[in-house]
């Protein structure tokens, strides 16, 4: 059931004759270029735009970190003043965490999962392009704090109550506050929309044991920023009341205990660590079964220790804050939760090594950066369970061990695996693939870099060079690691910035080619968002596919003979769906969501400046809202199929929720 | 193998409903899209307002201890806010917030927004078996109860405020406005709601096939409902 035979409804398709109830922002009709990007609900468009933005936002916290390590690079150095410095730091961890690793997690979300689990769009289409623009106006607003607000300067933590009025004055920290927590709405509309859509739109045969890993991880994913970025938001309301409305939830002199900041931010902050991860693990763990040539080993391990991940995420906050005094009973207990969280990371890596170990390993570039991901994040991993020791961790707090660390997780673990991630399903988003030569450039170089970058802080750290000084001087003898760290990271930011410039290279090769078809199936893939056209048609899938197992689609491709030994049975490009739009339906673009989250902006700006600015701030948020709420999600011009003559008659039987569009329009 | 033929009809679909404001997509839960989405905002919501509650205790008893303590600048700021010495005297005396609050009133104003819940099933109902004559009256009921408590509300927001209660006054003023002002303006968003359907009603448009959405409203408000009970309980009956 469900959709067939309907008139085309594709943004290409013919012009709808919807009704305008709200003049010119009624449902755009004609869709081409910019206002094609506007006012798309195309979860695959969507994708991209998350990952643009993300890239935009990644070279403004890279140019923040490349300050840094100049600032670093010598001794006594006066590039930056303190207070520059405190801005551009905090700018980086702020804008990396929140801007670059969280959207570029959400971006693959976005695209793939939806293809994964074999579904036409995501459970609410509207409301995903709401999450975006809502995530990227949020993410200009908090930068725009470099020009007008002074910058936030409280480090991406924000500690209390250093945080306050008394220690910082400047609009800077209300950017930070107010542009997070409109950057936070996006982040939960996102998480309910992608739940749902991975519970609730399976293709048919699906059950939640033959999801791919990858569609696992963001559910698990998703789930922590449900639970997560709530806690977030009550830490910044209390916050903006403090600063905005003169409340007295961090102000010591009032009696407030400001620890109550350091508890709030960790018990969102420690599951945002994962939830910034586990979408690498998801993604690698696609990589290397198809470049292995193996099944992933140990798949309800593999799921498992993602959902176990998932849930001992939230028992682990207290270990940012063993010397905040918390308690020898809270440090034990801290402790040990953290060492047992290794387990399942563990175990993830062993599957990995275990899926790589008798493969027929292909080493391009994807599959070198998934290597890069398991070989990177293991040292992170293992500087992390010494971070579990209480007593070592003392020593290692506020130093560049720390840094080290979390730069070995986040950037060797989270954004190699991403980097994989690009170079493996680039084909399905673009209909080209990137350049072997210039991936292996860009794989060697950003490990190279990164390695000289951050290994040297482990030694830093031990020596005890503490994190967030703007200088050091001469007699400390921090000169010579830190000037190698200065030179990794500049040729990290080649590396990094040679996936871009692959991008446009094998584009313009590709232009000159003709523009060839790469094929549904380039990399003789396993999963079902193979079995559809490069580039992913907008419809995605012809016909709903059916799974019946896991790998559904290599399965289709290979079959045991009589002896048992597999063969291919079909090559991919056979099976793969013509890309037939006929008789499909889809949701139509509309205007309101970037409406309704251009308001949110101008809300937080009149909560910072002047309360007046709110005003039509609010008045637009009603208008858009009130524009959604009687644009209805389909178009019903091109919604008058006979779709449910099969099974639904007049229902009323106690679920008494056959609830369709037509009968109300 | 040959499965890329239209899929069979699928098993449990039949019992699946569409929801109302979405493609018809299969539904692999039986749950609409709607109703499953509603639920995981809820579980959402559960964490914000845990963390509220948790930092209203702490702030609280911070507060108390403050007090208790003597400490001029907590107790200067309290009566240049305005509020009596015989108070801050019990403050100290009883080591607790309880002289300030007005029990009776706020139970009464409690019971008023737990019999909205009631009324909300009933106006549930009604739309489910068409009887929108009902449905609007129950709705209006739900609406009207739920302003009820937010007058109520209002009224001891003010009364507290007078008495020197004030927002920037004191850790426990902030706390205390903070939290049972969020939970206030969820109820408010709830009533808008109510509204909404109202309007809806009288133009036709929530008949029997869209209970669903009454539903979905009727959970939001239930939660709310529920959140108070808690919000009652641990601000204004534990000691």
């Amino acid at each position: 059931m469900a959709i067939v035979e309907e008139p085309l409804a594709l943004p290409s398709g013919q012009p709808d004759k919807a009704e305008k109830p709200l003049g010119a922002l009624s449902r755009p009709s004609e869709l081409t270029g910019l206002k094609d990007w506007l006012t798309t609900v195309d979860h695959k468009k969507i994708g991209i735009m998350y990952g643009a933005a993300a890239m935009f936002f990644l070279v403004i916290g890279g140019v923040a970190a490349l300050l840094i390590r100049l600032q670093l690079a010598t001794p006594d150095n006066t590039l930056l003043s303190g207070d520059a410095y405190n801005r551009v730091y905090t700018m980086h961890g702020t804008v990396m965490v929140f801007l670059v690793v969280m959207p570029i997690g959400a971006a693959f979300a976005n695209f793939l999962m939806p293809l994964q689990v074999g579904a036409r769009d995501v459970a609410f289409p509207r409301i995903n392009a709401f999450s975006f623009w809502i995530f990227f106006l949020g993410g200009l607003m908090l930068n725009t704090s470099w020009f007008i607000g002074g910058g936030a300067d409280g480090g991406w933590f924000n500690y209390a109550p250093n945080n306050g009025i008394a220690f910082s004055p400047s609009t800077g920290i209300d950017f930070w506050n107010i542009g997070l927590l409109i950057v936070g709405i996006g982040s939960l509309t996102g998480s309910i929309n992608l739940i749902t859509t991975v519970l609730n739109m399976r293709a048919p045969g699906m059950t939640l044991m033959k999801m791919p890993v990858f569609t696992w991880m963001t559910l698990v994913t998703q789930f922590l920023l449900l639970f997560a970025i709530p806690v977030l938001t009550v830490a910044q309301v209390l916050l903006a009341a403090d600063r905005l409305f003169d409340a007295n939830f961090f102000n010591v002199d009032m009696g407030a205990d400001p620890l109550l900041w350091q508890h709030l931010f960790w018990i969102f902050g420690h599951p945002e660590v994962y939830l910034m991860i586990l979408p690498a693990f998801g993604i690698v763990s696609e990589v290397i079964p198809t470049f292995a040539r193996k099944p992933i080993f140990g798949y309800p391990f593999m799921v498992f220790s993602g959902i176990a991940i998932g849930f001992m995420g939230w028992g682990v906050w207290a270990h940012h804050m063993f010397v905040s005094g918390i308690g020898p009973l809270s440090v034990t207990a801290f402790s040990v939760a953290t060492m047992f969280i290794a387990v399942p990371t563990g175990v993830k890596i062993l599957n990995w090594m275990a899926t790589l170990w008798g493969g027929r390993l292909i080493l391009n570039t994807a599959m070198l950066f998934s290597i890069g991901l398991v070989t990177q994040f293991t040292i992170g991993g293992l500087s992390g369970v010494s971070h579990a020791l209480a007593p070592s961790d003392t020593q290692q707090t506020d130093t560049y061990y720390i840094v080290a660390h979390f730069h070995y997780v986040l950037f060797g673990g989270a954004l190699f695996g991403f980097m994989a991630g690009f170079y493996f399903w680039w084909p399905k988003a673009f209909g080209y693939k990137l350049s072997e030569a210039w991936g292996k450039w860009n794989f060697w170089l950003m490990v190279i870099g990164f390695n000289l970058t951050f290994g040297p802080m482990h030694i830093l750290g031990l020596q005890g060079m503490p994190r967030r000084m703007q200088t050091y001087s001469e007699a400390q003898g921090f000169g010579f690691w830190n000037l190698v760290a200065t030179w990794g990271a500049f040729i990290l930011a080649v590396g990094t910035v040679l996936v871009l410039v692959n991008a446009l290279v094998s584009y313009l090769a590709w232009k000159r080619e003709g523009k060839p078809d790469v094929g549904a199936d380039p990399w003789d893939g396993r999963t079902i968002e193979w079995s559809i056209k490069s580039p992913a048609p907008g419809h995605n899938f012809d016909v709903d596919p059916v799974v019946s197992s896991l790998d559904d689609f290599w399965h289709r491709k290979y079959q045991p003979d009589e002896s048992g030994k597999l063969r291919r049975v079909h090559t991919g490009e056979e099976l793969a769906q013509p890309g037939d739009p006929t008789g499909v339906h889809l949701p139509a673009p509309s205007y309101w969501p970037i409406v309704l989250a251009a308001s949110m902006p101008i809300i937080g700006y009149g909560l910072i400046f002047s309360l007046w600015l709110m005003i039509p701030g609010i008045l637009l948020m009603t208008l858009a809202l009130w524009g959604w709420a009687l644009e209805p999600a389909d178009d019903l011009d091109a919604d008058h199929g006979d779709h449910h003559d099969d099974d639904h008659g007049p229902d009323t039987d106690s679920s008494g929720a056959e609830a369709e569009l037509e009968t109300v329009s | 193998m040959t499965t890329l033929e239209a899929p069979a009809e699928h098993a449990g679909d039949a019992a699946a409903d569409h929801d109302d404001h979405d493609h018809g997509h299969h539904s692999s839960l039986g749950l609409s899209n709607m109703k499953l989405a509603m639920w995981l905002f809820l579980g959402s919501e559960c964490l914000l307002f845990g963390a509220l509650i948790s930092s209203y205790l702490l702030s609280k008893a911070r507060f108390i201890t403050e007090v208790v303590a003597g400490n001029p600048t907590v107790i200067n700021s309290l009566l240049a806010d305005g509020m009596p010495q015989e108070i801050v005297d019990e403050f100290i005396a009883e080591a607790s917030v309880e002289p300030f609050w007005d029990i009776p009133f706020t139970s009464a104003s409690s019971f008023i927004l737990l019999m909205s819940s009631l009324t909300m099933v009933l106006a549930h109902k009604a739309v489910h078996e068409g009887d929108y004559r009902n449905s609007r009256i129950w709705l209006a009921a739900t609406a009207l109860l739920g302003s009820t408590f937010i007058a109520g509300q209002v009224y001891e927001f003010t009364a507290f405020y007078r008495e020197g209660l004030t927002y920037d006054g004191s850790l426990f003023g902030s706390a205390f406005y903070t939290l049972t002002g969020f939970h206030g303006v969820h109820v408010t968003g709830g009533i808008i709601m109510l509204l909404s359907l109202l309007v809806l009603s009288f133009r036709g448009k929530l008949r029997q096939d869209r209970a669903e959405t009454v539903e979905l409203v009727g959970l939001y408000w239930h939660f709310v409902d529920i959140v108070w009970v808690l919000i009652f309980t641990i601000v204004y009956l534990i000691p």
